[in-house]
């Protein structure tokens, strides 16, 4: 596969999350200008943080003057699936060269969506690692504009973005449908609905996180001491 | 607040969030090897997390009243039925959120 079609490859990969991040992002720089944080304060947050549901939280933070450690303990909370990202990507990305930093650095909830099932990846080493660069800067790029028309928008007119933040639940309900037709791992599918939706019951919405990767770890351990690597 | 505060927040969030997404290759670097296990659960993890971020999406939403849950359980099913229709990514996607943004603005206001 030539360069460009590598690119290219990438980008129809990166369409979905687009339509998701450029929404995203816009609703994100709205409600900075909403806190009189203009579009520079945005535009830094999405460069450097570059983690969706992070920058909502943040919004609160900074609206709320919290404190460096309450924002770092709430930046771990919020954030600490992503250790669960790098522990699935260390053998996809162990070949990465020079990009490998950013490539980690922009593996968000959405680019890892895109990057975690390596079956579509093109072959060839450093073909593989143009694709993983390609679409973790596409989404960032989508993430960036959304944010900066958002803070645009935001200091010009208000209109109705209410259930916008949709567009995130139906991207993953869509990579779920996904993997669930192409792939022999529907037992890992529950296992991760059916955790989160036990651990939602028993800790509640702001504190099941942790323990529903504690849990899945957990599930999948049994199966992984029964043997069970092969069969889903 | 200061502007020096509200930076010194983002440098704090973004640092936190970096370390977070660097620790498990900085563990894992080149000289050690990645156990069997650890591949093991890399392998099984994105399936698993995908379903949790679902659930992760819908955790604030209430059963208890209608003009909540109906227009997320209707958006996620036509979602999926989009889906499986058609496996066309970004119409599943701005399909199932132009109807949620159409329940929840103009049908269950």
């Amino acid at each position: 596969m030539s360069t460009k079609e590598v690119i290219k490859k990438a980008f129809i990969k990166s369409l979905p999350v687009m339509a998701a991040y450029v929404i995203l992002g816009m609703g994100f720089g709205i409600l900075m200008t909403g806190r009189g944080y203009g579009p520079l304060w945005s535009f830094v947050c999405s460069i450097f943080i570059f983690a969706g549901s992070m920058q909502y939280v943040t919004v609160d933070l900074l609206a709320a003057a919290a404190s460096p450690i309450n924002a770092a303990v709430m930046t771990l909370m919020v954030n600490a699936r992503h250790l669960f990202y790098g522990i699935s990507m260390i053998g996809k990305y162990r070949e990465m060269g020079k990009t490998k930093p950013y490539l980690i650095f922009g593996l968000t909830d959405e680019t890892y969506s895109l990057l975690c099932d390596d079956r579509d990846y093109p072959a060839g080493k450093s073909q593989r690692e143009l694709y993983c660069f390609f679409v973790t800067a596409f989404n960032q790029s989508y993430w960036v504009t959304g944010t900066m028309l958002g803070a645009l928008i935001g200091t010009v007119f208000r209109f109705n973005s209410n259930g916008i933040d949709f567009s995130m639940t139906a991207l993953f309900v869509t990579v779920f449908v996904e993997q669930w037709l192409t792939s022999e791992e529907q037992r890992s599918a529950l296992i991760g609905i059916g955790a989160a939706i036990l651990c939602l019951l028993v800790f509640g919405e702001s504190n099941f996180l942790i323990p529903t990767m504690i849990l899945i770890t957990l599930l999948l351990s049994v199966s992984y001491r029964k043997g069970g690597k092969n069969n889903g | 607040m200061g502007d020096i505060h509200s930076v010194i927040l983002i440098a704090v969030i973004a640092g936190v969030t970096m370390l977070i997404r660097f620790l498990p290759f900085l563990i894992f670097n080149g000289k050690r090897k990645v156990p069997e296990y650890v591949m093991f659960l890399g392998d099984k993890l994105p399936y698993a997390i995908i379903g949790m971020l679902i659930v992760y999406c819908l955790r604030n939403v209430d059963f208890v009243t209608a003009s909540d849950w109906i227009p997320s359980a209707v958006s996620v099913a036509v979602v999926v039925f989009l889906h499986i229709w058609k496996r066309n990514t970004l119409l599943s996607i701005i399909g199932g959120t132009l109807l949620y943004m159409f329940l929840v603005q103009a049908v269950f206001v």
